[in-house]
């Protein structure tokens, strides 16, 4: 009997389901051809695999295939996608709107627009995570060309309302870039509804292989246009140079057309371990707090912070075991806090006090009553050898102490 | 980053965690850190008036793996030590004794504020002149 290993990170990446693992093996060896190959049947074969692929995303995203643009992940379409639209609409405007709590691939590129002289208004969130909406419009002004708002946040869960925001930019005639990674193949996002003309998404959060992604680019009203960030053979109609990963690619058709018939089933069935697993904490232990909206969150997704506890050394506790992530500091290189958590307002006590569940495909239910035990446990554990525990116990106001700073 | 062996010892089974009683004349008591900065060890030690020697020694900490670590090792050295002996501990000496990364540095720190801290307590309630760059709580 080995040592049981729970993974509730799902968040930071997925596992690569068997079936999508299965139809890639081919395309290492007997179909190893560049979809690029014009004039003999190994790049066919490949081409017609990325065809095939391109359109299962398609589907999955209510899309036409010629949306879809290969990359190399998240990061880069966010990249891409930004960069992108500045470059392409610098003559309309230089003003960008985004997010506190967006992932840093967004807030870093938009800081680095910055230093060539691009405008960005970073909005502030309530305390639930959600953005205000009429704190959007008034942002808006003659010079932004875009807003740019993830579908659902990678710490808290917490669900953007992508409708509302479409209307706004539509409104006003200005693009709206989402980037959905941690949304896409797990609740339904379709960007045309919503309104959204790009959409950045990655293959490993949706059970598929790490290294391959996508932007979606509306192609008809709006027809949207952005200016190539790699220079090269010009793939990707342009817009993305570089041989394409065919079994990336395949892997990531293959999840797309799982996802599409599997995602409701895997919503229900999470949503109820997750709430089974919050209940648990909230219920029985105290000073548990949920952090972000908890009616417009994904639904495999749950933050909580365990007041008087810091993350790094709960995590552990059980880390031999349970995998998962916190927001504390002491966990960052940087020695700082979460910087979504503090967005919600959070006290940095609270923030370091933070753990993210995410759970996934293939978390079973004995995993999450597992869990639920252990993480008690650490908890107690940890709170008896607190100090701050103790002096919250014997009713010291902690806010009233003079602290150290340091 | 994996932990050093040592330091999921101490983590594991820390020695000497509990509360001296604060008001004994014969205890010090250390408080530092914050808890908006995610760490905050209290670290007490009972002198024996006559020798000067330190009897007893425990702590509580918030904070990471390394910072209850480095704690539970303070402790460790501190019994049995004179007070001037103690004062002489370094937190180089728990960061090497540990083996812990260079980002893990400043929880060792603390555990060096903290035996100063309780030390200067010690001294403050027994009458004993105190410099004051050695108040850190
Ligand atoms: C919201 C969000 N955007 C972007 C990324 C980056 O994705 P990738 O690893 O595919 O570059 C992540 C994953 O960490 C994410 O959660
Ligand atoms: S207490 Fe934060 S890194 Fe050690």
């Amino acid at each position: 009997m080995g040592v049981r290993k729970i993974y509730l990170d799902n968040n930071a990446t997925t596992p690569c389901d068997p079936r999508v693992v299965e139809t890639m093996v081919p395309y290492f060896f007997e179909h190893h051809g560049n979809a690029a190959s014009r004039n003999h049947p190994f790049g066919w074969e490949a081409e017609e695999a990325v065809d095939y692929a391109r359109e299962q995303i398609a589907k999955l995203i209510n899309a036409d295939e010629k949306e879809i643009i290969f990359t190399s992940g998240a990061t880069e379409s966010d990249n891409l996608a930004i960069k992108g639209v500045y470059e392409m609409y610098s003559r309309k405007g230089n003003h960008i709107i985004t997010v506190k709590t967006e992932h840093k691939a967004v807030l870093d590129t938009c800081n680095k627009l910055e230093k060539h002289g691009a405008e960005i208004t970073y909005l502030d969130v309530q305390a639930d995570g959600l953005i205000n909406l009429a704190e959007l419009e008034t942002a808006i002004k003659p010079n932004t060309i875009m807003v740019a708002v993830m579908w659902a946040n990678n710490e808290t869960g917490v669900i953007q309302p992508m409708k509302e925001i479409g209307q706004i930019c539509e409104k006003h005639g200005v693009l709206f870039f989402s980037d959905a990674t941690q949304a896409v193949g797990k609740i339904k996002t379709h960007p045309r509804d919503v309104g959204v003309h790009l959409m950045a998404f990655s293959a490993h959060k949706m059970y598929g292989p790490k290294g391959v992604g996508a932007l979606y680019v509306s192609r008809k009203n709006p027809r949207v246009k952005v200016t190539a960030q790699l220079d090269g053979g010009g793939h990707e109609r342009g817009m993305r140079s570089g041989t394409l990963n065919v079994p990336g690619i395949v892997g990531f058709g293959k999840a797309a057309e799982i996802a599409m018939q599997e995602m409701d089933q895997d919503a229900a069935r999470l949503s109820a371990l997750r709430d089974k697993l919050e209940q648990a904490f909230l219920h029985e232990m105290e000073e548990v707090y949920v952090n972000g909206n908890v009616a417009h969150r994904m639904p495999h997704v749950a933050n909580i912070s365990f007041k008087h506890v810091e993350g790094e050394g709960l995590m552990m506790t059980f880390n031999q075991e349970i995998a998962l992530s916190s927001g504390s500091a002491c966990t960052s290189a940087s020695l700082e806090p979460s910087y979504v958590l503090v967005a919600l307002g959070l006290g940095d006590d609270l923030a370091h006090s933070s753990l993210r569940f995410s759970l996934g495909r293939f978390t079973k239910e004995e995993d999450v009553n597992y869990a639920i035990e252990a993480i008690k446990k650490g908890v107690n554990h940890m709170r008896d050898i607190s100090p701050i525990w103790e002096m919250y116990k014997e009713g010291v106001d902690l806010t009233k102490i003079e602290w150290a700073a340091h | 980053m994996a932990y050093s062996n040592k330091v999921i010892d101490h983590f594991q089974n820390p020695r000497n965690v509990g509360t001296l009683d604060k008001a004994s004349k014969s205890v010090g008591t250390g408080l530092v850190g914050a808890p908006e900065c995610g760490d905050v060890m209290r670290l007490q030690i009972e002198v024996d008036d006559a020798t000067g020697v330190i009897r007893d020694a425990k702590f509580k900490t918030f904070g990471c793996g390394s910072a209850i670590a480095s704690s539970s090792l303070a402790t460790e050295w501190l019994k049995g030590k004179s007070v001037d002996d103690a004062l002489k501990i370094d937190n180089m000496d728990i960061v090497e004794e540990l083996a812990l990364p260079p980002v893990k540095i400043h929880c060792s720190v603390l555990a060096e504020d903290a035996i100063k801290a309780a030390i200067t307590d010690y001294k403050k309630k027994n009458g004993v002149e105190v410099a004051d760059e050695a108040t850190v709580a």
